[in-house]
């Protein structure tokens, strides 16, 4: 009880002494009545703290009628609290899209570090004919090029026909697509995947051992990702099957095609999110004008949005794979580039109505969660993959991309927060974790190597 | 981190223009150029923290303006320590974290006639800079604060000093003792800083619960706004 009061006596003093403050600027006796009428009409509003809002209590009761001055304030307060809660929440959005960012890193540097056929060169994708074991730099280059022109025009065709049949509501059609790659990401990659680190390790292990182990990773992950199941449990597993794709990618893309690729499909994230005519762009738009939600499986949620059924009468109009669009309209919730589509991608497109029973009241406010595209766990992880790999050896060059990636997805999601609609994730991130791979592995490495030689300290 | 990142990118890029520009067979312009790097390197970083802190100025005011009760969230002391934390971190990975990978392979220490104590002391060594680089931080940023120019001017001094002390290795007497010295004045004058005293030391200890006389004040409060 004691706080309780403390509290709304804390709120009425607050109210006060802004109202007062704000009053300077009106003449001083009306105002402390002002002031005394606004801490009145003020317990809707004790919390609104802009200026602006404020401001107008005084000037409103001065006409002396409460009704008049509750109207226009709380307009300004709805705006000032969606602005409080976004840079509120905007620093746990960026928490909750950091663990899992890390984590998937994790898994592929450290598969990349210990298990080696994911450094052993044992062809190349069919998307990547052209080889770079050429004698020359400029025909290397020209090949890496190539490459990654074939490359980015295979995502683009497929993002468009994804697009294409969503706007055409062939949903069957790619359901059946989506249940297909993910079924060949969860059972034969994750076969493969199991092979090499168990060589590695020399652990023996019999045929009906591996089949049990594998049958139950993979159906589990099927229904975990497709159908129902906890919150968590998906986000292992989307994170599992975004570590495994970038695995294939570090292991099948020759080295300069990599960094060509990772560039280009920078730029190709930037146009399809952002231009008018982009696919990506007319995707979101199209699901949003239907109020359905965008393949959830294709996208790291961080958060449940789903309810099955809701008892608080102010969100219940909406239905239950709505509630996501209500939060995209309010602004708080924004998807970002469900990125590409391409052949081996299909893995990552798997729809998931995620619709656990637990109930979600306590959810609605707090949890307006943040989804990330998985092709663009799948691109972040390549990046620093590959700078564990190649580079020399190296664990700082590594070390460097992490921070800049995390520093350019933070940077993203600030201008999400200001700009408020679905923005790519790839371009900032990207950039900065390139510019820092070539720079550190040419520049610092041989100045920390000097000084640790000497065992100097800086 | 990502500061601390970009200012040792600058002084690589500095070091590797200096050496690429000289005569590379000469072992001591050699050297006396890895000491200017090291020195421009120090300057850098110390340059970036104070970077750091007027961009967290600035996002302290923007938190305070719309904050609940005009104040921000984080008090500019938590954020001087992290921030400290955050340089010593990513300063003392970069120290370590290659030598940590060697030290897993067959290999025997110091086999061509260099120390073989060579991993214990880069050890201490990295936990002493990391250590060092907090207590650095919540001084620099206390005195940026409160326009102690006199203050920064010694942690960059000490921070040059500690480095160039590293220069004395492998004479460990030399440069590890007085490193260790270093931390532990640092450590004082930061516990201080940030407005540690005896009697809070005390107060930890003896684990007293001191009885809240809030809730009196705001009751008193409350019988002059009734009238």
């Amino acid at each position: 009880m004691i706080t309780f009061m403390n509290n709304s006596d804390s709120e009425e003093e607050t109210c006060n002494e802004r109202t007062s403050l704000m009053s300077a600027e009106s003449p001083p006796v009306p105002s402390y009545q002002d002031g005394l009428q606004a801490s009145e009409a003020g317990e809707v509003q004790v919390h609104r703290k802009r200026r602006t809002g404020s401001s107008r209590s005084p000037n409103d009761t001065a006409d002396g009628e409460m009704s008049d001055s509750g109207v226009p304030v709380r307009e300004s307060t709805l705006e000032n609290e969606e602005e409080e809660l976004t840079l509120k929440y905007g620093a746990k959005h960026v928490i909750m899209l950091f663990v899992p960012v890390t984590l998937c890193m994790i898994v592929v540097v450290a598969t990349i570090k210990s298990v080696r056929f994911y450094t052993e060169k044992n062809g190349q994708l069919i998307y990547t004919p052209f080889s770079e074991d050429t004698p020359s730099v400029g025909q290397r280059l020209l090949n890496s090029v190539l490459n990654t022109i074939i490359m980015i025009s295979v995502i683009v065709v497929m993002t468009v026909f994804l697009v294409l049949l969503y706007k055409y509501r062939c949903y069957k059609f790619i359901h059946g697509w989506l249940i297909l790659s993910s079924l060949m990401l969860l059972f034969l990659f994750t076969y493969i995947y199991l092979g090499e680190v168990l060589k590695t390790y020399n652990v023996a292990m019999d045929y009906p051992t591996l089949f049990l182990v594998i049958w139950n990773f993979g159906a589990v992950g099927m229904i975990c990702i497709h159908w129902k199941g906890p919150l968590q449990l998906q986000q292992a597993y989307l994170i599992m099957i975004s570590a495994l794709m970038a695995l294939v990618f570090i292991k099948y893309l020759p080295e300069w095609s990599a960094w060509v690729i990772l560039g280009a499909i920078s730029i190709y994230d930037l146009m399809a999110v952002l231009c008018p005519k982009g696919p990506l762009r007319m995707l979101v738009e199209t699901a949003q004008e239907r109020n359905e939600p965008i393949f959830p499986a294709l996208i790291y949620s961080s958060a449940m949005m789903w309810t099955v059924g809701m008892a608080k009468p102010d969100t219940a109009a909406r239905g239950p794979s709505q509630q996501t669009w209500d939060a995209a309209e309010d602004g708080r919730e924004n998807h970002r580039s469900p990125s590409h589509t391409d052949s081996q991608m299909p893995e990552m497109r798997s729809p998931v109505p995620t619709r656990p029973t637990t109930s979600l009241e306590e959810l609605e406010e707090e949890e307006r969660g943040v989804k990330l595209g998985l092709g663009d766990f799948i691109f972040y992880s390549v990046l620093v993959g590959k700078a564990a790999a190649t580079a020399s050896g190296d664990w700082n060059t590594t070390l460097a991309c992490f921070v800049a990636i995390l520093i350019g997805l933070c940077l993203t999601l600030l201008l999400l927060a200001v700009f408020k609609k679905a923005l790519p994730a790839l371009p900032i991130s990207i950039t900065f974790g390139l510019v820092f791979y070539f720079s550190t592995d040419n520049l610092v490495r041989p100045f920390m190597d000097t000084l640790a030689s000497h065992q100097l300290y800086i | 981190a990502f500061f601390w990142l970009v200012s040792l990118l600058l002084a690589s890029l500095i070091w590797f223009i200096s050496v690429h520009l000289s005569d590379r067979e000469d072992a001591k312009l050699q050297y006396g150029l890895l000491v200017f790097g090291a020195a421009v390197s120090v300057l850098l970083q110390e340059a970036f923290r104070f970077a750091y802190f007027k961009l967290l100025k600035k996002a302290d005011e923007g938190l305070a303006m719309i904050s609940e009760d005009g104040r921000s969230p984080i008090s500019l002391r938590q954020m001087a320590y992290v921030s400290g934390l955050s340089f010593g971190i990513i300063s003392g990975m970069f120290s370590v974290i290659n030598i940590l990978a060697d030290s897993i392979g067959p290999g025997i220490v110091g086999i061509h006639g260099d120390s073989p104590y060579y991993f214990i002391t880069s050890a201490f060594l990295t936990m002493a800079l990391v250590l060092l680089h907090t207590f650095w931080g919540v001084i620099f940023f206390d005195a940026c604060e409160k326009r102690r120019y006199w203050c920064l001017g010694l942690v960059v001094a000490s921070h040059l000093l500690t480095s160039g002390l590293t220069f004395l290795n492998p004479w460990y007497e030399a440069s590890l003792v007085p490193i260790f010295i270093i931390t532990l004045c640092t450590g004082l004058w930061a516990f201080f800083t940030a407005g540690g005293s005896f009697r809070n030391i005390l107060k930890c200890l003896s684990c007293k619960q001191e009885n809240d006389s809030r809730v009196m004040m705001y009751s008193a409060l409350q019988v002059p706004l009734e009238d």
